[in-house]
């Protein structure tokens, strides 16, 4: 019974897609802590679109938008020859618009919570702005970071709907650990789904409680 | 509260809620537009309405013997309804084929123009191939049998994609995300469909016969619509709409 395949092929997703939304997300976020740009609230609103979006709507306008004729997949398609769909990056794009929210929205609030005398000190201390970042308000939005990545890595590996539009379905490629779930319980192997849920089961409460447990220590602190 | 608010409620219930004459059929993917057409042709003539569910066959199975409230199940494959009979869930005797079906490989990619489609398959100068889920799907399980008998599974393997039923293996392949596809012949009539650019029929010997059977769920036993509507689902009328959308009838 192949369970660990589909499982780590999950945690992969989720890695490189929390990994990547850090990258993305930590300017998004910053920019929006601080800005005072008239179009605030209409980024805040596409970056918050995920959350009350349909799966179905993304996953509807990504196999349009990643397959051949679309925007960016005819373009990936002319580098590579093959489809942004059905690959293991095309799920990477996805997760990454689709867990969006859960790594901006926690690093916002940390750093819409830093005093802003501290960086204005570090700066006329002379550091430089990037300089600041990284020494000032990056170790006194540690909080903010974890909770975006655990809620990222979480909320990725229980994407479900979008995958399940874009994915095909195919073994070690696209078939995450949801997907393989559904089918089980669709051929009625309800042994494997028990096995498997059981351990997402298991898994979802001891991210979730490690992270309140941090956040309550933080929070005494 | 007051009879007049009673009724104000009542209204804006959904109409399943208060009057039984609504029969809920669930219905395979791949049959979904001539079922359509059917139930259409039935309200007009009894009154009584028909609800369409669809989905894949192995899907609808799972809800169904978990309690979903159907109750006419129109398979894809004659296993799940045998299964239904004999562990209870169906009325015995009421099982009966009422479609054959068959599969087509299709492409609208016009880099395929001119051609054919069966050819591309052998040669594995495409992108990606779709069928359904073989182990839901029956249409995808026949598929597979017609690659695996044709020596062609080794090769395509590296290809394939796995739609989740046949509706959706057919849009991966409309959308262009798959280059082509193998799905049911009668999926050909849908409408919003690209227009084709090939089209190839695979023979129907080349993997077991796609019948597909439907049974009077145990719920509806002594439901006279749900009786009706299968009856009239085994009529000379309702055989000639089924042929019209590409199935063949044993009568």
């Amino acid at each position: 019974m192949e369970i660990f395949g589909p499982l780590w092929l999950s945690v992969q997703l989720a890695l490189v897609t929390t990994f990547v939304l850090f990258l993305i997300g930590t300017p998004v976020a910053w920019w929006l802590a601080r800005t005072a740009a008239s179009w605030k609230p209409a980024a805040q609103a596409i970056v918050a679109m995920p959350i009350v979006l349909p799966p179905t709507v993304m996953g509807f306008y990504l196999l349009i938008l990643l397959g051949p004729y679309g925007a960016i997949g005819s373009w990936w398609f002319e580098l590579t020859g093959s489809t942004l769909t059905f690959s293991f990056t095309g799920l990477v794009i996805a997760s990454c618009i689709y867990s969006l929210p859960f790594a901006v929205q926690p690093m916002q609030n940390a750093f819409e919570s830093l005093p802003r005398q501290m960086l204005e000190f570090a700066w006329t201390q002379g550091a430089s702005k990037r300089d600041a970042f990284f020494s000032v308000a990056v170790p006194m939005s540690a909080r903010g970071f974890v909770a975006a990545a655990v809620l990222s890595f979480a909320h990725t590996l229980g994407e479900f709907g979008v995958v399940l539009m874009v994915g095909g379905n195919i073994p070690g490629e696209t078939r995450v650990v949801s997907i393989a779930i559904y089918d089980h319980v669709e051929s009625l192997q309800y042994g494997a789904a028990h096995q498997m849920s059981l351990l997402l089961l298991a898994f979802a409460f001891t991210v979730l409680l490690g992270m309140y447990m941090v956040n309550r220590r933080w929070s005494l602190r | 509260m007051p009879v007049r608010k009673l009724l104000l409620v009542a209204a804006l219930l959904p109409g399943s809620l208060l009057a039984d004459d609504v029969v809920r059929v669930a219905v395979a993917s791949n049959f979904i537009q001539t079922a359509a057409k059917l139930t259409k042709h039935f309200s007009e003539t009894t009154a009584v309405s028909v609800r369409i569910s669809s989905g894949s066959t192995g899907k609808l199975y799972a809800q169904i013997i978990n309690g979903a409230p159907f109750d006419v199940f129109l398979a894809a494959d004659t296993e799940r309804p045998r299964l239904l009979e004999q562990d209870g869930y169906a009325v015995p005797g009421t099982r009966a084929t009422y479609a054959t079906g068959s599969l087509v490989l299709w492409s609208r990619d016009e880099r395929l123009r001119g051609r054919n489609c069966r050819e591309v398959l052998q040669r594995g100068d495409y992108n990606r191939l779709a069928i359904a889920n073989p182990e839901t799907a029956p249409y995808g399980d026949a598929a597979m049998q017609f690659l695996v008998a044709e020596g062609l599974w080794q090769g395509v393997s590296s290809h394939v994609v796995y739609g989740e039923n046949i509706v959706q293996t057919l849009n991966y392949a409309a959308t262009g995300n798959a280059t082509l596809a193998i799905v049911a012949a009668s999926l050909m009539s849908y409408p919003g469909l690209p227009s084709t650019v090939c089209m190839w029929r695979v023979p129907q010997s080349s993997h077991a016969a796609l019948n597909q059977q439907l049974v009077l769920l145990e719920r509806a036993a002594d439901d006279e619509a749900a009786n009706s509507f299968v009856e009239y689902l085994r009529s000379d009328r309702a055989a000639a709409i089924i042929e019209r959308d590409g199935y063949t009838v044993v009568r």
